[in-house]
């Protein structure tokens, strides 16, 4: 071959990096891009550095309202003592506070055993329970113990636990879930809508009576059928999400396949004799790629809000596990008294959902070729 | 059209059929019984149970039984509440959905609509951003998110209205669930009306009728609105049949007995006729209503013909 | 002047968009007065539409416009909206250029016709139809009466701008301004619409503004002439004048713009390229599970055609008449009966896969310049497509050297193959899809209205660049066109379809100066009447 030496090509600008720069003059879908990411990766990392297990369960905590100052109130440890050394089933002869050390004294009637620190210890308020002093005839003792100094930046709940840890474990789940049956849902519906577009015909007509059927069954009802029916198993859960969610972007995918088909650039490649998979690959997948992106980002809040509504109705996800769904049905269980177990977990939710919401039309607007 | 309408109507059936067969045998294919339940059930008793419910014969027995039942209107008696039959639990409860869901559909249709309608005529200015804000607020908080809240604050906070409860259909009773079930409708609505008289304004023959020197008044709701309602009367009807048959989540949050809640109860209780009954009237409102939309359409638009 | 009926001075209008304010119309004056039609001529974007929209107010919500436009000693630009809407409608009207969709399609003829007569004149709902009805009859609509309760839908194109017409004119207007209201018609209407409106114009002593691209038309109907571009109007003057000495550079260009020249015929014993006897297209519309049977529609019935190599065939219609199908059938697009042959080889019988190798002989270039480059490739990609189907073997930096070749070969900088096509104007686009069917050194190419979606400058440069490669390579063209001026520069041979048969054919001068078939007589004269 003769080396001809090329002119320099300038670089055009592709349609998708027309889109990006769109989407970046979005205000509103980059907050959301910034907020999402955000938000996963606090539901994600946040529970390791929150001071408090997801499970662990604080008897002497239960319902304690939002507070950035550490527990237990000064007020609170005097009854602290009391119902620990209770317990023990001695007589509290007087405590005092020393150094965030706390000193009480007991008596007996009978010789007292060393190990009612562990009484002390039990308590959720006192660590590092000690013998500090003992009587010569073993009646009277004195105990030292440190006060445990717990945060709960979020209140906890009706069971004494923390509820940031939980609201962000459960975010762990909302959005696992949101993404899972998303992906689910659009897999099975790009397959079957493709296939329908580009059979055509007789094909075609019978794969859309099918999906004009699956659309007419009442379909929340069915999930919960589904879900109630053949147990509450989270893997179940995307499936029984998932396989209803597909329907509409079956149909979105065969309308867009159809009007792909009857382009002039597919005919251009026909009359060239481009084989069909080489049509698909360079024609069609290209194509479908914005209107698949743009329903997927719209599907995931959608998967989040069913998946949330079952929960809700505790037909989802099973304790100890929660989602946000699960936390909002408990909230809304305590609204008079501990309106905190709602906002919070709400709040997450709804402002996830928004940033969702946000970069959906954000991208719709950006991919959109109307705009053009 | 009446000949159209009969069409449909006889295409229906197949369509019902399909549903209640994919129902029955789903729910037949899991584990567990309506007499399951109770640990502490005799077995005497519970295999009596069974046989007065014919629980006891084959499945497709059963399946016979339940589809010449059906044909006949009738939709068996209640598993769980053993002195109701399912028919009698809908005439209760049916009553009360399609009141609450009626009062939201209507409500959002006409708020939405003039919603709707204030910002496409003055789309990107103030007014238009204040609707869509409301529009996107209104769809993406849940109802399970609205409705504690509202509770929250005009039920327990400000003590306006009762927290939950039917109240025999007091008005006072009623404003919580039909404000939360329209929320979202109109959120709905106000979009899809504001997207498409947008476009309808844009639409050539609203140049014409501007070049003609009709009034602002003709103009918009003569020539823009009509053809503008296309879309939303599609949208409506399936929401209707939604909403007529009751909301889950806002009926279990406000206590109110209707037939999303004996769903919920009935599943969970395996209390297989009840829950059939409230697939086929499910089904069948989806089937009546979106007949009424077609037929709706062909009235709106002449170009839609049905021979 | 009491015979100046609007008058525009220093009109300017803008747009604001997402890329700032665009300035559409930079500041234009010009009048009309009372019994005179006015052409105004531009191409697509030269503000001419935008301009006379402002004077009736019609702008879209993001436009605005500054400077006076007097009617009768009211700014048309400042008046209320109520004053304005007492004007519009009644003495000035409007038409426009898109007949299916200018009528609200919810109403009967009758509802839209009687609603501005009704406000406009007070009259009552018996004397606004019967006013009605007369301007039906007026416009030449047969049976008024019965015509009065059909739906837009229920008419053709012609017949829907014959109601515009009407309903313009059922006020008695001074001006009628005409926004290209024949563009979107079939020529034979076309001829009859102009006729209709230059007869009423005489009858109706009204001013007439005529918005147009199409210098046929001006110098058939226009007393004065206003050449825009760019937003301002570069010469004015009387038709006549213009036409014979036409002072500015662009007015001269566009004079010249018309495709001349002649095709020499190609030998007559040349070698036969594709010989198609009795070609038979068949749809089939509907039919389903409960539809029925399906309706049959014979799209192209028994047409035959031989191209031999060098030649150009021009196959002329209105729309509808089969002629892209038939060129489709020939290519084996699509599925048809009759016998088709290839350099005497038989071709109607061969499978897919057997038709891919002959598929770099037989190229097709299409109609949309926009819609036939897929968005998503450079135009390099675009290009060498077909060389990945017919020369898989051919390394990458050898296939891009391949695209600049065929870019440069269509005049296009080789140096923009890495652009997309939304980068491109139409014209450039047209050029990529001519290279994308050359650079397989094809040697029969379709060009379905290659020429139709472009400019008239535009169309003569792709027209002398494809007679520049079919004398280069020894091309045969089947060239398919509506627009007669094209067909008769570039084709030796021209057939004439009309509803899926072949009326007439034979050479241009045959067709075109004597034509036999009484529909062809009618197409020429509405083509080429001076």
């Amino acid at each position: 071959m003769t080396d001809v030496s090329l002119p320099a090509a300038a670089r055009g600008r592709s349609l998708w990096a027309d889109a990006w720069n769109r989407l970046k003059a979005n205000k509103a879908a980059m907050a959301g891009i910034w907020y999402l990411a955000f938000m996963a990766v606090l539901c994600i990392v946040g529970p390791w550095f929150t001071p408090h297990d997801f499970t662990t369960i604080y008897q002497d905590y239960t319902r304690v309202p939002p507070s950035l100052e550490a527990y237990p109130r000064p007020d609170a440890i005097g009854p602290a003592v009391k119902d620990a050394v209770k317990r023990s089933r001695l007589d509290l002869a007087g405590w005092e506070e020393k150094d965030g050390k706390i000193f009480i004294t007991v008596t007996s009637v009978r010789p007292i055993d060393e190990r009612v620190t562990r009484y002390i210890d039990r308590s959720d308020v006192f660590r590092n329970a000690q013998v500090a002093d003992k009587s010569a005839d073993g009646l009277r003792m004195t105990m030292s113990a440190d006060i445990r100094h717990e945060y709960f930046f979020f209140g906890t709940d009706n069971i004494g636990r923390d509820l940031l840890t939980r609201t962000l474990t459960a975010g762990r789940v909302s959005l696992a879930i949101g993404l899972l049956a998303g992906i689910v849902a659009v897999a099975i519906g790009v397959l079957y809508g493709a296939i329908a577009g580009f059979a055509g015909g007789r094909t075609d007509e019978i794969m859309m009576r099918i999906v004009d059927i699956l659309y007419s069954l009442p379909f929340i009802f069915f999930v919960i059928m589904l879900v109630v029916f053949f147990g509450r198993n989270f893997v179940f859960m995307f499936l029984a999400v998932g396989a209803v969610l597909w329907l509409d972007m079956a149909r979105i995918v065969r309308g867009q396949a159809l009007s792909l088909k009857r382009q002039e650039y597919v005919q251009a490649a026909e009359a060239l004799g481009v084989s069909p998979g080489g049509v698909l690959l360079r024609h069609v997948v290209p194509n479908l790629l914005g209107p698949v992106v743009i329903y997927m980002t719209l599907l995931v809040p959608q998967v989040i809000i069913l998946e949330s509504f079952l929960s809700f109705l505790g037909l989802g996800v099973q304790e100890p596990m929660s989602s946000w769904g699960v936390l909002i049905s408990q909230g809304a269980k305590n609204i008079p008294g501990a309106t905190w177990l709602l906002v919070f977990p709400s709040f997450f939710l709804t402002t996830t959902l928004f940033a969702l919401n946000f970069i959906g039309d954000g991208l719709r607007d950006a991919l959109d070729p109307k705009d053009r | 059209m009446l000949r159209y309408v009969l069409r449909r109507l006889l295409t229906a059936i197949p369509t019902l059929f399909v549903i209640v067969t994919i129902s029955f045998f789903l729910m037949r294919a899991a584990p567990g019984g309506p007499f399951n339940q109770e640990k502490g059930l005799n077995p005497v008793i519970k295999a009596n149970l069974e046989r007065v419910f014919h629980l006891d014969q084959p499945l497709w027995k059963q399946y016979l039984l339940y589809l010449n039942n059906l044909i006949h209107g009738d939709f068996g008696p209640s598993y769980n509440l053993p002195d109701f039959t399912v028919a009698e639990l809908f005439a209760d409860s049916l009553p009360i959905s399609i009141q609450l869901g009626g009062s939201a559909l209507v409500l959002a249709l006409l708020l939405g609509g003039i919603l709707g309608i204030i910002a496409a005529l003055h789309q990107n200015k103030p007014a238009d951003y204040a609707v869509i804000a409301t529009a996107t607020a209104g769809s993406t908080v849940p109802t399970f998110v609205i409705a504690p809240l509202f509770q929250l604050f005009f039920a327990l906070t400000l003590k306006w209205f009762p927290v939950g409860g039917w109240g025999d259909g007091a008005l006072v009773n009623k404003v919580g669930p039909v404000l939360t079930l329209m929320l979202p409708q109109l959120a709905i609505v106000a979009r899809l009306m504001r997207g498409s008289m947008i476009e309808s304004l844009r639409s050539h023959h609203i140049r014409t009728a501007r070049a003609l020197g009709l009034s602002d008044y003709s103009v918009v709701i003569r020539h823009a609105l009509r053809g503008a309602l296309l879309p939303i009367i599609s949208y409506a009807g399936p929401a209707a049949a939604a909403l007529l048959t009751g909301s889950i989540i806002v009926e279990t949050i406000f206590s109110i007995p209707g037939v999303g809640r004996y769903f919920v109860e009935g599943a969970l209780n395996r209390d297989y006729t009840l829950v059939m009954g409230t697939v086929v009237v499910i089904a069948v409102f989806t089937i009546v209503f979106n007949l009424i939309v077609d037929i709706l359409y062909a009235v709106v638009d002449p170009r839609v013909r049905y021979d | 002047m009491s015979g100046r009926i609007l008058h525009l001075r220093n009109v300017k209008v803008s747009f604001d968009t997402t890329d700032g304010t665009v300035e559409a119309v930079k500041g234009v004056s010009l009048h009309v007065n009372a019994g005179e039609t006015v052409a105004i001529v531009g191409q697509s974007g030269s503000g001419k539409s935008q301009l006379m929209m402002a004077a009736m107010g019609l702008l879209a919500p993001n436009g605005s416009a500054t400077g006076t436009a007097d009617y009768r000693g009211a700014n048309l630009l400042s008046i209320s909206k109520s004053r304005l809407n007492g004007i519009r409608g009644a003495k000035i009207t409007m038409i426009f250029q898109e007949p299916m969709t200018s009528l609200d399609p919810l109403y009967t003829i009758g509802d839209q016709l009687s609603e501005p007569i009704r406000k406009h004149q007070r009259l009552g709902a018996a004397q606004a139809r019967a006013r009605a009805i007369e301007m039906l009859r007026l416009v030449h609509i047969p049976e008024p009466e019965r015509r009065m309760g059909s739906y837009p839908h229920e008419m053709s194109g012609g017949q829907r701008q014959r109601v515009m017409i009407a309903m313009a004119l059922a006020n008695n207007p001074d001006l009628l301004i005409a926004d290209e209201p024949t563009t979107a018609l079939d020529v034979t209407i076309q001829a009859e619409m102009l006729e209709l409106m230059a007869s009423l114009q005489q009858r109706f002593g009204m001013g007439m503004v005529f918005i147009t691209h199409d210098l046929n038309i001006v110098r058939r109907i226009a007393h004065r002439v206003y050449v825009m571009r760019h937003g301002e109007v570069v010469e004015e003057g009387g038709t006549a004048e213009l036409f014979a000495n036409p002072k500015h550079a662009y007015t001269r260009a566009l004079l010249e713009a018309e495709p001349a020249g002649r095709k020499p015929p190609a030998a007559p014993h040349a070698r036969k390229m594709i010989d198609a006897t009795d070609v038979r297209v068949t749809f089939r519309i509907g039919g389903g599970f409960l539809s029925g049977p399906p309706l049959e529609l014979r799209a192209v019935d028994r047409v035959s055609m031989t191209l031999r190599q060098g030649q150009t065939i021009g196959i002329v219609g209105e729309s509808g008449s089969g002629k892209s199908t038939f060129a489709r059938a020939v290519l084996r697009l699509l599925p048809s009966e009759g016998t088709i042959s290839f350099e005497n080889r038989p071709i109607q019988n061969l499978t897919r896969g057997e038709m891919r190798p002959l598929r770099r002989e037989l190229q097709i270039v299409l109609q949309d310049p926009f819609g036939s480059l897929s968005p998503r490739m450079t135009a390099g990609q675009i290009v060498t497509e077909g060389l990945l189907v017919h020369e898989p073997s051919m390394s990458r930096a050898e296939r891009d050297r391949r695209a600049a070749q065929a870019l440069e070969q269509v005049q296009l900088d080789p140096s923009l193959r890495n652009r997309y096509p939304h980068e491109f104007s139409g014209g450039q686009r047209q050029r990529i899809a001519i290279a994308r069917a050359i650079i397989l050194k094809p040697k029969v190419v379709v060009l379905d209205e290659p020429t139709s979606a472009l400019d008239r400058q535009v169309q003569k440069q792709i027209v002398d660049l494809l007679r520049d490669l079919q004398q280069a390579n020894n091309l045969s063209y089947l060239f398919i066109s509506h627009d007669l001026a094209v067909v008769r520069a570039m084709a030796d041979h021209i057939m004439v379809m009309k509803d899926g048969r072949m009326v007439e054919q034979g050479t241009p001068e045959e067709v075109m100066e004597h034509p036999r078939e009484d529909y062809t007589r009618r197409l020429m004269a509405a083509a080429f009447a001076r």
